[in-house]
């Protein structure tokens, strides 16, 4: 059963790798090339993760991929506005706004409202001519490809991306949503979006992503973001996801920190098929600060995997790890998280909790702590819940004459508050919000 | 105000009310008291609506209502307050904000506008005094942290808040040192009138010092075995509940 997903993917594989480059003759970025066909070979040569994977031993995607999709279907142009688009979500903060359809950056879609002194925006096409070496520098540097085929899979085939950069000492005081858009109307659509942002020196912050399925048939999208800090910059990543039913994503988020560096990571999960989140931090100085939170609250038959890791590879440094799930219906929640301290690491302080609500007898979750620790002196700890509704709660707050429903959502709300509360933004909290209450009050 | 008639009801197959009968008048206070395993909780609890107790015979009139027949929300909101023995923690949830909610809940069940958040924080200063809570208290998630004369002031704060008609406690006095044991009397002693009436289920005659009863009733193997004054509460205290447990035992030898 799984060669036969495996042949299918590898010989789609072969067919996409071939019309990719003669796709690419003459509008090539070649200097992403020595990054693509490394990624290809790794790819080749690990093949894409079997059921016996013990990464993927809960989210067997490559056969929903092998069953759905056709990997070498070229991707489609799809006409859209920047107004549709931001109402397809009515998220009421003032922003930059960047627009990927189909996997591929469209910038004249996009809308900066920033100075540029403060927020300079490239496509990879830019760069490559303006500052040839750059990309190569970056692109696939940090997000690498022998560690996730998933990764080599985007990396592979990478060629319309977006560079985000925050010039050093500088606030970037509205932030940068980035909307992806998939055109699904028609047939099946497939998208490989790729994310660069470099946060400066001294600098600070904030991306939101959003992503939006349209039609009815399903999406794939394989997205990979590398996200570099400078020596004392912040930054966070908010990552919404609610799509549709008929929605597969699967991708990596590295996020790389150097001496003194902050940065959140925050996902919220609320809708789609399939979906896989490698996130990844490389706390690589002194004196950081990395934080990673995940709500998922699923229902239907969504399957939702955070995947995370947080590599302390210096001393002095602190991560702090909370995600919680309400599983629902025949929903699953799969959670792993990684956190490695380096022998030289020592006094990391690396913190992280899971906590489970089931709704549901036939919702499930696995999760799964993995510290691996090799300095001797530092303070970590780690802790998962599995539980349902406390019933007692319900009970007390019907007795002073709360519905029934009213009360299990009042509890529910407040079991998913400790994360909500990490939103800075207050029209990106009160959006959530309503999202979460609207499923809430079913 | 309050008519239970036979009422007989189990947990998990097992008997625990064998045939309560009592009746409760407006501006009346009803001391439930009896050894250990009696059922006195059992009684707080299927009155109140407690789901995991099955009903097996009997009835219960509450103010002209099938009171049996109402779900626990419906029941509190008809006027009914249960003060639980072992107050939960609610993490995430304050207070004040469940407070709000169940308040106009009821109101909006009554008839009566939704209270404004100017009109609600009066009432709940208001009420505050009266067990000389604090506001800190409220606005942090419920119980939580809370010592054991807090949660049962905060119990008797919420009775305050929503004026019912009939209020249950269930062993108010459990775990309450001298002093929490005053305030929260006090408390419910404020609260009385002529148009409502309470249920104190307790173990200790203690309690009944501070929250005078008109009526003593004595429960033994679910059923009461014995009615009588506050006299009845002091001879309790005085020989213990063997006498009753003989004298019961005797009639249904």
């Amino acid at each position: 059963m799984d060669s036969k997903f495996k042949n299918i993917l590898d010989q789609e594989l072969v067919a996409k790798a071939e019309a990719f480059s003669s796709s690419l003759n003459g509008s090539a970025i070649d200097e992403l090339q020595s990054a693509r066909s490394e990624a290809l070979g790794y790819l080749k040569t690990t093949g894409f993760p079997a059921k016996k994977t013990e990464a993927y031993k809960y989210t067997n995607i490559s056969k929903d991929i092998a069953q759905n999709f056709d990997l070498s279907l070229k991707p489609k142009s799809t006409e859209l506005t920047l107004k549709e688009i931001k109402g397809l979500f009515n998220v009421g903060i003032e922003a930059n706004h960047l627009v990927f359809i189909n996997g591929i950056y469209n910038s004249s879609l996009s809308e900066i409202n920033s100075d540029d002194s403060e927020l300079v925006i490239s496509t990879f096409d830019e760069i490559a001519s303006t500052n040839p070496g750059k990309l190569d520098a970056l692109v696939g540097k940090y997000a690498k490809a022998s560690k996730d085929p998933f990764t080599a899979l985007n990396t592979a085939f990478t060629n319309n991306g977006v560079l985000v950069e925050i010039p050093k000492n500088r606030e970037l005081s509205l932030p940068v949503i980035t909307y992806f858009i998939a055109d699904a109307t028609e047939d099946e659509c497939i998208s490989f979006p790729r994310t660069l942002y470099v946060i400066g020196q001294n600098a600070k912050a904030d991306f939101i992503h959003f992503t939006k399925s349209l039609g009815e048939h399903k999406t794939l999208k394989n997205q990979v973001d590398e996200i570099i800090l400078g020596e004392n910059a912040q930054g966070s990543l908010y990552k919404i996801q609610d799509d549709c039913e008929t929605s597969y994503a699967v991708g990596e988020t590295k996020v790389y920190q150097p001496n003194n560096s902050r940065f959140s990571a925050i996902t919220i999960t609320l809708n789609g098929a399939v979906i896989r989140n490698n996130l990844n931090i490389d706390v690589d100085g002194e004196g950081c600060e990395a934080n990673m939170y995940g709500l998922y609250l699923t229902k239907g038959k969504t399957h939702v995997d955070n995947q995370t890791e947080v590599d302390h590879i210096k001393p002095n440094s602190y991560s702090n790890e909370l995600y919680k799930g309400i599983m629902d219906e025949n929903s699953k929640g799969v959670f792993n998280g990684k956190i490695y301290v380096r022998r030289e690491a020592q006094k990391t302080n690396a913190f992280q909790s899971n906590n489970n609500v089931l709704l549901s007898d036939t919702a499930t979750v696995n999760t799964k702590p993995q510290l691996e620790i090799w300095a001797d002196d530092v303070k970590c700890s780690h802790g998962c819940t599995i539980g349902q509704l406390d019933e007692e709660a319900v009970f007390y707050l019907r007795s002073r004459g709360i519905g029934e429903d009213s009360a299990r959502a009042m509890i529910l709300r407040a079991f998913a508050r400790e994360v909500l509360e990490k939103i800075e933004y207050e029209g990106l909290k009160e959006y959530v919000e309503n999202e979460i209450t609207k499923r809430l009050s079913l | 105000m309050l008519k239970i008639k036979d009422l007989k009801a189990s947990i998990e197959e097992k008997e625990i009310l064998r045939g309560i009968n009592l009746e409760v008048k407006p501006g009346e206070v009803h001391a439930i008291m009896g050894p250990n395993g009696s059922g006195k909780s059992t009684l707080a609890s299927v009155l109140a609506g407690r789901e995991e107790y099955e009903v097996t015979g009997g009835a219960v009139d509450f103010m002209g209502s099938d009171l049996l027949e109402l779900s626990a929300e419906e029941r509190a909101r008809e006027g009914i307050f249960l003060a639980f023995q072992y107050p939960i923690e609610i993490p995430g949830v304050t207070t004040t904000n469940f407070m709000k909610t169940a308040l106009n809940q009821i109101r909006e069940h009554r008839g009566l506008e939704k209270l404004d958040a100017v009109a609600f924080l009066k009432k709940m200063k208001e009420k505050m005094k009266l067990v000389e809570i604090d506001q800190s208290l409220l606005s942090r998630s419920l119980n939580e942290g809370f010592s054991g004369g807090e949660k049962k002031r905060n119990e008797i704060f919420q009775m305050a808040m929503l004026e019912p008609k009939l209020a249950i406690l269930d062993e108010t006095d459990s775990g309450l040192d001298i002093d929490a044991l005053r305030i929260v009397a006090n408390g419910v002693n404020a609260l009385k009138s002529s148009d409502n009436a309470t249920i104190v289920v307790t173990h200790y005659q203690r309690l009944l010092d501070y929250i005078v009863p008109d009526f003593v009733h004595v429960l033994y193997n679910g059923r009461i075995v014995k009615s009588g004054t506050k006299d009845l509460a002091l001879e309790l205290e005085e020989k213990g509940y063997d006498w009753i447990k003989a004298e019961a035992n005797l009639e249904t030898a």
